[in-house]
């Protein structure tokens, strides 16, 4: 038996490496139910929109991320890892691209020796990252828990990033996840031909992981079927995946982890089971605590965006972001920030990561519709948009917290009118 | 030896940081090491005599020094020590090699009569003046915690000085940004192996450098303590020689070692205010250690402290299963896997964050990650049980106490009523002895203040010979009892110059009645001549009825339970019915042109002033009457007078008809009047919330209209005819009434209405006939329960011989045939 795993742990980089090279030989249409593709491919799928797709067409695999519309992590940050790989001279797990002080520093911010700024991608309690990155470093896996919109995905997304250097061996959970994807799955085109053999297997983005030492990734793990669930048990306990068709086994190598994240708000679709939850260190990434704290999110994000999406940059857009972090803030908490006043809260979770997107929007509005200045009106669709998901109750609250919250407010008055505007 | 000398031209001063577990430790190694003639421990000098009680065996920490005004005992201060403390770890290694121990600091005697210099607000006791202060420089965030909660002007003068906080500087110059924990990395987390002396040695050079840039840092009492100290040590040192140790805090160290004059020494002790004081040993608890309370020492997790202290080796390994123990037992899956994985993560934890050891942080990280799910919900029980934990300490009897704890010490064991910690309920039986003298002494310590036990309602029963009360003894407690010594020196002698106090002092005619039931509660018969005396003034003076009615209530109780007491009570009967006489003659005219909300107030002191009276009834002496039947005319007065406003009115109506004084045709009658098309439909209906509403006594409102179809049918009748306009206006008033119907009541009363007028039309004729009932009673068959009926009302005048056993046998089958009318079982031949 010991035999058998050796010869596969000896070949497994060669292996790999033509399975990879397989798989973008052999289009992804040969097996529908595998998710994983080769890396360019689903960076692509991750970004079919805009007029990008006309230009790249069909060549998405084409080498370009500049081009597409949300570089990954390691690519967006590609500097400033580098730099602090360069900088880095603490101790490093296996197959580690950085220490774990360097993956804290990645990810809270700071600036190197040599004067390097790193730009903070969470903002939030240092405990959180620093349990995190701990816990990747005890190889136990990280569960991380929120309501929706915390930056779950996007701490997840940064940690592997910083520590793999490779954030997209990635299952995204839905109920329709089959075991497939967690596990493997045949090239049946290769497997009627030659039979059974490596190479006519299509590894999950899982087993890539466990081969090569990387940080594999769970995008909503309590959405997948609890039987498929079940079969991440044996690959985080016994670090091992099982090929009964081949008799062989893939081990796991030094530096195999597992980040999962998962929504709290609606626990119960498939919860875990206490076997499965046994085996996560849980972090909760908590709401931004206080308003500067979100204020301070959402301007650094739509700045990111916008400078992405091209858009031109506004000059005074800090207090309508401050507004709408005000406004979200006090729905989601039912209460003014000067708790004087008590609110119903609309439906909608009214996110840090909704704020975000309200504020894009309306810098998006300004610059192609407006004079380029954010102003109340640019915000305010996307606002009545976010809060009224229910189109009976949320308007009845957001008209009381209209006439009730926003009128009475020294220097709200514009918000005001262009709130009534967009609702009448 | 290759080490520093200990006693290197002095004696040898150990700085300590105070609670601190790694300065316990070093302390006990220090002096094991330099084996000193003499110990002398920073602490108030008065309580050298009561070192010897440290070896007591019934002595258990936490415990603390408390010393308190004689004359004055809320004037107080306290000197917490845990089994942590290095002072205590200092008390005892010199009580178990039999070395003298004394205590250095200023005596109480000084610090308590400082406070006496500036005008203390309150006379709240002030939490451990001397330890406060000296914990600053070791516990950073001292001030600010223990600034609001003690109103002394000494922190107020010390936090308008411009405070240097020490031991942030260092941290700040080590690279911490929170000096407890580089306190902790530096100190606490060493162990004591190699050289025991060195910290001391390097921790007072640091001191020292501190202290020469910043003086005394704003401490401006320091000084004086530390020429106090100073003498004291040179004395030391005259007797024993140089072999003396000398355990204070760090900050104190360089000022000790400072060569000065005896001149110049005394020179600054001069003319200190003075104030009789004395001390002794209390029980403390680790919540009291805490920072969070108000009598805190300072630190935050008492209970991982007193782990560290106490667990021999592999402090984390241990803990991790502590709390993998307590979440077991509440029912939490914890597996050993589980503490295998927090303890990885936390000593991973720990390197990462560049820390010698886990500290209490990384342990709660890791306990959160692994073991609660990431939830703050668990972990908030493992910082309450365990961090900061539910220790209370034990003081021997043999130490010396306020005349009146010893006696509450004695009534305690006497009654078997332990003091604890953990809140508790107990259910008093007033038939049992004890259990009386137990309720009776609740009581009185209520009215000293002493509010060990709390009154709660009973479950189940609500007799009363029941009392039940929630337990929970509070050190502070112990202040409370220091502070109602000035009472007297017994807990009875104590409560009752306290009543008597209370009742000269007393603002408003229902506290000196409400003071009156308390007295009769705490068995307090010397005190109530003068409350009763109190009473009759304040009632001859107040002329307010609401005042009257108001303290009525508890008065009647006060003679009713001095009736289950066997008290005499006889002058409390008297001025009660005084009291109820002037609230006849008063309430009619005060009843008059009031608002809504003074209406619903009065409604409710007529419903007082009913129950009241109803009990009082037998109780009046003969010369006052028959009350009942007076208050029954007032009443009637009441219900017909239209200047009265409708909720009381009503109100009057429905005591009158259930007393059986208003005839069931008058009712209607007056309710007819009320309902009629000619009264405000708002005043109707505020008619009908006092007729027919909730409140005290008018529960059964819905029963009554349930059963009497004549009064429901009035209603219905004056409901449907109310306009559309006026009928808004009544809804709520009507369905504040109605809703507070048994959902029983509101679906019987909704069925007859559904009935409807026909229905409603025979219950008319049938006058007050019971729907299913015929109109008028089977003589015959109800004649037949007849004998029954004597028997059981004693009316049974003939002399038949077996009635006795008749009587026992037949009761069950009796009642059952009278409930339901059927009259086939033959008794009483």
């Amino acid at each position: 038996m010991s035999v058998a795993w050796c010869t596969v742990d000896t070949r497994s980089e060669a292996a790999d490496q033509a399975e990879l090279e397989g798989d973008s030989v052999m289009p992804v249409s040969v097996d529908p139910t595998t998710v994983d593709d080769d890396r360019n491919q689903s960076a692509s799928a991750n970004a079919p929109a805009g007029p990008d797709a006309h230009t790249s067409g069909h060549a998405a695999a084409a080498e370009a991320p500049a081009e597409a519309l949300r570089p990954h992590a390691e690519d967006a940050f590609a500097a400033e890892l580098a730099a602090l790989a360069a900088q880095d001279d603490r101790p490093r797990p296996a197959r580690w691209k950085l220490s774990p002080w360097a993956v804290a520093t990645y990810l809270l911010g700071g600036t190197l020796p040599d004067g390097t700024v790193i730009t903070p991608k969470y903002v939030g309690p240092r405990r959180i990252v620093e349990v995190a990155v701990t816990t990747l470093a005890t190889d136990r896996a990280l569960l991380l828990l929120g309501v929706p919109g915390t930056a779950k995905t996007w701490v997840s997304e940064h940690l592997a990033a910083a520590v793999s250097g490779d954030s997209t061996l990635l299952v995204q959970g839905t109920a329709g996840t089959p075991e497939e994807a967690i596990r493997y799955g045949w090239n049946y085109a290769r497997l009627l031909a030659h039979g059974p053999s490596r190479d006519a297997l299509v590894p999950s983005p899982v087993m890539r992981a466990m081969a090569e030492g990387m940080t594999a990734r769970v995008e909503e793990l309590t959405r997948i079927p609890a039987d498929v669930q079940d079969t991440l048990i044996t690959i985080l306990s016994e670090k091992t995946l099982p090929i009964p068709e081949l008799g062989q086994e893939v081990q796991a190598v030094r530096g195999f982890n597992l980040i999962a994240t998962a929504n709290d708000r609606d626990r119960g679709v498939n919860d875990l089971s206490s076997a499965l939850r046994r085996r996560f260190n849980t972090v909760v990434l908590p709401l931004p605590e206080s308003t500067d704290a979100e204020v301070d999110i959402v301007s650094r994000r739509v700045d990111q965006i916008g400078r992405s999406l091209d858009l031109p940059t506004a000059p005074d857009g800090i207090d309508e972001i401050r507004r709408v972090v005000t406004v979200f803030r006090e729905l989601r908490d039912g209460m003014t920030t000067d708790g004087r006043t008590k609110l119903k809260s609309p439906s909608g979770t009214l996110s840090t990561a909704e704020a975000i997107s309200v504020v894009t929007n309306g810098l998006a509005l300004a610059a192609h519709f407006g004079d380029g200045v954010l102003r109340a009106s640019d915000v305010a669709a996307g606002i009545l948009g976010a809060v009224v998901r229910d189109p009976a109750a949320d308007r009845v609250i957001w008209q009381e917290y209209l006439e009730a919250v926003v009128r009475e407010r020294d220097g709200w008055t514009d918000f005001y009118r262009a709130c009534r505007e967009v609702g009448a | 030896m290759s080490r520093v000398r200990p006693y290197d031209g002095g004696p040898l001063l150990l700085g300590v940081r105070h609670h601190g577990p790694g300065s316990a430790r070093a302390v006990r190694a220090a002096l094991d090491e330099a084996r000193p003639r003499a110990v002398l421990v920073e602490g108030p000098p008065e309580a050298d005599g009561l070192v010897p009680l440290v070896a007591d065996e019934d002595m258990r920490p936490p415990v603390a020094l408390l010393a308190h005004a004689v004359d004055e005992p809320g004037r107080s201060a306290f000197w917490p020590l845990a089994e942590f403390s290095p002072e205590w770890v200092a008390i005892r290694w010199a009580v178990e090699h039999g070395v003298p121990a004394r205590f250095i600091d200023l005596p109480a005697t000084h610090t308590l009569a400082w406070n006496t210099g500036e005008c203390t607000p309150e006379p709240e006791p002030e939490p451990e003046p001397e330890p406060e202060q000296e914990q600053e420089p070791e516990h950073t965030e001292g001030p600010a915690p223990s600034a609001p909660s003690t109103p002394s002007a000494r922190s107020e003068e010390a936090v308008e000085a411009v405070r240097v906080d020490p031991l942030a500087a260092l941290a700040e110059a080590a690279g911490y940004d929170d000096p407890e924990r580089w306190w902790e990395d530096v100190v606490e987390h060493r162990g004591t192996e190699g050289d025991v002396f060195a910290p001391f040695l390097a921790l007072g050079e640091a001191m020292e450098a501190l202290r020469e840039t910043y003086g005394t840092g704003g401490h401006d009492r320091d000084p004086v303590r530390e020429a106090y100290m100073r003498l004291q040590v040179r004395s030391a040192r005259k007797e024993f020689g140089d072999e003396v140790a000398v355990v204070c805090g760090a900050w104190h160290v360089p000022a000790l070692r400072e060569k000065r004059t005896v001149a110049a020494d005394r020179a600054l002790l001069k003319g200190l205010p003075k104030v009789k004081a004395d001390i002794t040993w209390v029980p403390w608890t680790h919540r009291r250690l805490s920072r969070a309370s108000g009598y805190g020492a300072g630190i935050d997790s008492p209970g991982w402290y007193g782990h560290l202290f106490g667990a021999p080796d592999r402090p984390v390994e241990r803990w991790m299963t502590k709390v993998a123990g307590l979440l077991r037992e509440e029912d939490r899956l914890v597996s050993s896997a589980h503490v295998i994985e927090a303890v990885r993560l936390a000593e991973t934890l720990a390197v990462m964050r560049g820390r010698p050891l886990p500290g209490l942080t990384e342990t709660t990280d890791a306990v959160r990650a692994v073991m609660c799910e990431g939830s703050d919900v668990p972990l908030g029980l493992v910082h309450d049980r365990l961090v900061v934990g539910d220790v209370l300490g034990e003081v021997p009897e043999s130490a010396p106490a306020v005349p009146l704890q010893r006696d509450l010490a004695r009534s305690q064991r006497r009654l078997r009523l332990k003091p604890e910690a953990l809140e508790r309920e107990v259910e008093l039986d007033l038939r049992k002895e004890t259990d009386a003298e137990r309720g009776r002494l609740l009581h009185r310590l209520r009215l000293l203040g002493i509010a060990w036990g709390e009154p709660v309602v009973s479950r189940g029963s609500t007799g009363t010979f029941r009392e039940t009360w929630r337990l929970r003894w509070e050190p502070e407690l112990a202040v409370r009892v220091a502070e109602a010594g000035v009472w007297g020196t017994t807990v009875l002698s104590a409560a009752t110059a306290r009543a008597e106090a209370d009742a000269v002092s007393a603002e408003s005619l229902a506290d000196v009645t409400g003071l009156a039931e308390r007295c009769l509660l705490a068995g307090l018969p010397d005190a109530l001549p003068v409350v009763m005396r109190a009473l009759a003034d304040r009632a001859a003076l107040d002329a307010d009825v609401g005042h009257l009615a108001q303290a009525l209530p508890a008065l009647v109780r006060s003679v009713r339970y001095g009736d289950v007491r066997a008290t005499d009570t006889r002058a409390l009967a008297e001025v009660a019915a005084g009291l109820a006489e002037r609230v006849f003659v008063g309430l009619p005219p005060a009843c008059t042109a009031l608002d809504r909300d003074a209406a619903t107030e009065m409604r409710r002191h007529v419903d007082a002033v009913h129950g009241a009276v109803g009990l009082l009834g037998e109780a009046v002496p003969a010369a006052h009457g028959d009350l009942r039947a007076r208050w029954h005319s007032v009443l009637h007065v009441l219900s017909q007078r239209d200047t009265v406003p409708g909720v009381v009115r009503g109100r009057a109506a429905r005591l009158l008809l259930d007393d059986g004084e208003l005839a069931r045709d008058d009712t209607a009658r007056l309710m007819g009047l009320v309902l009629s098309p000619g009264t405000a439909p708002a005043d109707a209906a505020a008619w009908i919330e006092g007729f027919v509403g909730g409140g005290a006594g008018g529960a059964g409102g819905g029963m009554l209209l349930v059963h009497d179809e004549r009064l429901l049918g009035l209603v219905d009748a004056w409901l449907t005819g109310v306009s559309g306009e006026a009928f808004t206006d009544v809804l709520p008033l009507l369905r504040r009434t109605f809703s507070a119907y048994e959902p029983g009541v509101r679906r019987t009363l909704g069925e007859l209405v559904r009935r409807g007028p026909g229905a409603r039309g025979s219950a008319a004729a049938t006058a007050s006939g019971t729907p299913g009932f015929a109109a008028e009673p089977d003589a015959g068959r109800a004649d037949a329960v007849l004998p029954v009926l004597r028997l059981l009302l004693g009316l049974n005048e003939d002399d038949r011989n077996n009635e006795n056993d008749e009587g026992d046998e037949g009761d069950e089958g009796d009642e059952d045939a009278m409930r339901t009318g059927n009259s086939s079982v033959e008794v009483g031949a």
